[in-house]
């Protein structure tokens, strides 16, 4: 037991990668706060795109958001982040992370965004477009505020995935929290760090996962 | 164009990749079997589990959950392979990843298992016990071949999702598509080896994706 502790729960160790962690969890934090918003714009302009288009489109659309989806979102930040040098494009990891992060969610967000302005009964654009709403207004002021609210918990529990997601920039040495953890391990033969770095991930996300898991409760209550 | 096509569809490098960037999907198929039986059976038996009422038993299985559900994949499986050691537990890369993805599968298939469980209602357990059926029985006949129905669609999109995440071993060296994709790119310093394994990636999974979005058109149907 006392073995377990000095390996895994040293506090000295804990002390002194601390401030290493800290710079981690900055990046970690700037990557979030870069791609969070950036992804669920792009989504929701594809799931409003959509709403909008003709059947040819809608069906590119679908295409596109599709083969976003299908990506691991690794695969598609290496292939981003190694092909393009070849292409004579310099672009630092930390771009190389949000494009790929965005792109990804873009696909994930578009979906959830596209299958709730389509849930909106037809009925509703009808009504607003009788009543003198043209198009733009009817979407801003009838159609996106019912949208919104069935969204709120595939898109609470989107943004959560994609916070997680942010912890594979490590593996192209963005110096985030995982990757700062990884560094602090080799250089003190110790585990502490790979377990600080699990607890501070735990501590930061999980009042959000309990939240998405009440959103979606009440979101199949709702249904039923 | 010509230099595009030299760099990201060079067919000789493309075709010296071929046979290792192959085992490699070949693992990757492995690890994604691995991770399904180990997430969903796990993920059954938390199921289970959690029906009789055991405090202890039922507090550590919702820490299962939460732990495993909250983590980052990528964070698990970095703890298993590089901190386990220490407690003198050594994984081998496919075995990391494996196992980091299937907890992660069976914290999700759990929840979803006991919310299907918890949706048939109750008549249906006192029925089967007034007709003379004991609790396993009740339990192996009525409930599960219901609730596994009902659980099957949510748990599928689950699959899907946790799957994708088999790409991660490369940060445990495993030699799967991504990773042979890479080392055989590091020796020609070319990047179409990893064209050829997006193209791979994207086979096994589009299909995948488009089987999700049929079984939530038809969930929304019902």
């Amino acid at each position: 037991m006392d073995l377990f502790v000095a390996n895994f729960l040293n506090w000295q160790s804990f002390v002194m990668i601390w401030p290493l962690l800290a710079q981690g969890l900055v990046v970690t934090l700037k990557l979030v706060v870069v791609c969070l918003p950036l992804a669920t714009l792009s989504g929701l302009a594809a799931g409003i795109a959509y709403s909008f288009a003709g059947k040819g489109l809608r069906r590119l659309i679908v295409v596109l958001i599709d083969l976003l989806r299908s990506f691991p979102a690794l695969v598609l930040l290496v292939v981003i982040y190694y092909s393009l040098p070849a292409l004579d494009i310099r672009i630092s990891g930390f771009w190389a992370v949000v494009l790929a992060l965005c792109l990804n969610n873009t696909g994930y967000f578009g979906e959830i965004f596209r299958a709730g302005l389509v849930s909106v009964d037809k009925g509703q654009g009808e009504a607003a477009h009788a009543l003198g709403f043209g198009p733009v207004r009817a979407m801003v002021w009838i159609i996106l505020p019912q949208a919104f609210r069935r969204v709120m918990a595939p898109c609470a529990s989107n943004a959560l995935e994609l916070v997680k997601t942010t912890s594979i920039a490590s593996i192209v040495a963005m110096p985030e929290l995982l990757r700062s953890a990884r560094v602090a391990q080799e250089q003190t033969y110790n585990p502490t760090p790979l377990t600080a770095v699990a607890v501070i991930f735990f501590l930061m996300l999980w009042p959000f996962s309990r939240w998405v898991s009440v959103l979606e409760r009440r979101a199949i209550i709702a249904r039923g | 164009m010509e230099e595009l096509y030299a760099n990201y569809f060079n067919m000789t490098i493309i075709a010296g990749a071929l046979p290792s960037v192959l085992r490699g999907f070949l693992v990757t198929v492995e690890v994604a079997l691995a991770v399904i039986v180990i997430g969903v059976a796990l993920g059954l038996g938390l199921a289970l589990l959690r029906l009789p009422g055991w405090k202890l038993v039922n507090g550590l299985i919702t820490a299962w959950i939460e732990l495993f559900r909250t983590l980052p994949q990528l964070v698990i499986l970095i703890f298993l392979y590089f901190a386990l050691p220490y407690a003198g537990i050594r994984l081998s890369p496919f075995a990391a990843t494996a196992l980091a993805l299937g907890a992660v599968l069976s914290a999700f298939a759990a929840e979803i298992f006991t919310a299907a469980i918890m949706a048939l209602p109750k008549g249906q357990w006192e029925a089967a016990q007034s007709l003379g059926f004991g609790p396993v029985r009740t339990l192996r006949m009525i409930i599960l071949p219901q609730s596994v129905r009902l659980a099957t669609p949510l748990v599928t999109n689950r699959i899907i999702a946790v799957t994708k995440g088999s790409a991660l071993g490369v940060a445990v060296s495993l030699n799967d598509t991504l990773g042979a994709a890479q080392s055989y790119m590091s020796i020609t310093a070319n990047p179409s080896p990893l064209m050829l394994a997006a193209a791979l990636y994207l086979a096994f999974f589009i299909p995948l994706v488009a089987l999700s979005r049929a079984i939530e058109r038809r969930m929304t149907l019902s």
